[in-house]
């Protein structure tokens, strides 16, 4: 049987080490078409990306909120993978793949494994699929998560209707405030409908696809593709120097709403788009 | 690139523009949130010298520990503006020229850069790896129990560690420039939607 404390702990390490191929070619595209600080910056990142990768250091110093998205098969037990999964975030918190970032909000006393009320979070789907067990982790630095928004339209001061045009302005509201403050060029995932919270929910899975896939839904697809064009028009460029990379993606989604709720949420990734997936079979596991 | 060691001069700061790429070298101190509202609203004593002519990094860094010694894994620079409500008091109060972080500050800090002979110096976000090769040396830690590893203060010594001026003392702040062209770009894709 796998050990899936260590799967996990492998897990964490390639998360927070080692920074996705798609994410790594979005800089590299980036990079040839800027010139100047937008350039030189983006090729500090590049080069950031792979020493961190070489020495399994953390690629930035703030190894953010642990996500933990989990779809397994009937005969696992969520507690046996919650207990695994606590074990492994304070073994690689010793081994400094990530940073003690649980903070009691009260008191501010920082819990120094990663472990508190909330941390890491999980979240679990049991799927009919025999000895499943995969596991999508996001680290989600928090500069970026301080650029995330939640517009509830309408919205007076956006001049944003209940409508395509409405939705559009709210994203162009986010990415001007964000400026370089998420570590830019960022990636947005957009929730469209549901409640405040299941609104947020969509915008963070939006981010678990990958930067070159296309929404299997036509309309999103073209509000994505369009959206990426213009709010790229912005020039605020790699790490809000100026320039034409302002975020490498936009993925957006939708939940049905209430009928008295109409909410557009935000989520901004930084350039450090730090998430990866694990697979555990019976005898071995992978990540992509 | 232009050296800058630590302690600076009035003289040197002064000379520094908006845009200008810097490697700076000598002793500095980390300090984020829970510091900032210590060394405005106590004495901090202990830190005087390394802030008088230094510099400030916001920086919740990871560190490892070797032995009797601390080594820096991953240090890049922390948002900047949650500083802006104490960072002019802390530059003027403890003669700090220089104070490094990311996504640039207000007015308030703009004008004590101004007023007393400083500047903000930005660093990449997430240049964890290369940064914390910078730090050559943890010489000590203040309130590490107290504030916890990423808000503790480290006093650190650096060797040409690289940031670009984007805020001088001359009244000069790239953000607001980057910010203004980016507000009438909105403008302009606002209209057509």
């Amino acid at each position: 049987m796998t050990d899936l404390r260590e799967a996990f702990l492998e897990l964490i390490r390639r998360t927070s080490c080692d920074l996705p191929e798609d994410v790594e070619a979005a800089l590299q595209r980036a990079a040839a078409a800027e010139q100047g600080r937008a350039r030189s910056t983006l090729e500090w990142m590049l080069r950031n990306a792979a020493e961190a990768r070489r020495n399994s250091t953390p690629i930035c110093q703030d190894t953010g909120s642990l996500l933990f998205f989990i779809r397994h098969g009937p005969e696992r037990r969520p507690a046996d993978i919650a207990a695994a999964t606590r074990a492994a975030v304070a073994e690689a918190t010793r081994r400094y793949w990530l940073r003690p970032n649980a903070v009691d909000p009260l008191s501010g006393r920082n819990s120094g494994d990663n472990l508190g009320r909330g941390s890491p979070y999980l979240h679990f789907e049991q799927v009919e699929q025999p000895g499943l067990l995969e596991v999508a982790l996001m680290l989600k630095g928090g500069g970026s998560e301080n650029c995330g928004a939640q517009y509830a339209l309408p919205d007076a001061s956006l001049q944003a209707g209940r409508d395509l045009s409405g939705i559009k302005r709210c994203l162009v509201d986010a990415v001007v405030k964000a400026q370089g403050f998420g570590c830019a060029p960022g990636t947005l995932g957009v929730g469209i409908g549901g409640d405040r919270m299941t609104s947020f929910e969509e915008s963070k899975l939006q981010l678990l696809r990958r930067l070159d896939d296309s929404n299997p839904d036509d309309e999103l697809a073209a509000l994505e593709r369009e959206m990426y064009e213009k709010l790229n028009g912005l020039e605020i460029g790699p790490m809000g120097f100026g320039g034409r990379t302002t975020l490498l993606g936009v993925k957006i989604g939708t939940r049905h709403r209430l009928p008295a709720c109409f909410f557009v949420s935000v989520t901004y990734m930084c350039w450090a788009y730090r998430r990866r997936r694990l697979v555990v079979r019976d005898d071995d596991y992978s990540i992509d | 690139m232009k050296k800058i060691n630590l302690p600076a001069g009035e003289e040197e700061i002064r000379a520094l523009k908006v845009g200008d790429e810097v490697l700076i070298s000598g002793v500095m101190i980390t300090a984020r949130d829970a510091a900032h509202k210590y060394m405005v609203e106590q004495e901090a004593g202990e830190v005087s010298q390394v802030l008088r002519g230094g510099m400030i990094y916001h920086c919740g860094p990871v560190v490892a520990r070797d032995g009797d010694s601390w080594r820096f894994v991953a240090a890049g620079p922390t948002t900047s503006k949650r500083e802006e409500p104490y960072q002019a008091e802390v530059i003027e109060r403890y003669g700090v020229r220089g104070v490094i972080g990311k996504g640039g500050m207000g007015p308030r800090t703009l004008e004590a850069c101004r007023r007393h002979g400083a500047v903000y110096l930005h660093a990449i976000g997430g240049l964890a790896v290369i940064l914390a090769r910078a730090v050559r040396r943890v010489v000590e830690v203040h309130k590490l129990e107290e504030f916890g590893v990423p808000e503790a203060m480290w006093v650190i010594e650096v060797e040409d560690f690289p940031a670009v001026v984007t805020m001088d003392s001359h009244g000069q702040s790239l953000h607001t420039e980057v910010l203004a062209r980016s507000q009438q770009r909105a403008r302009e894709i606002l209209a057509t939607l």
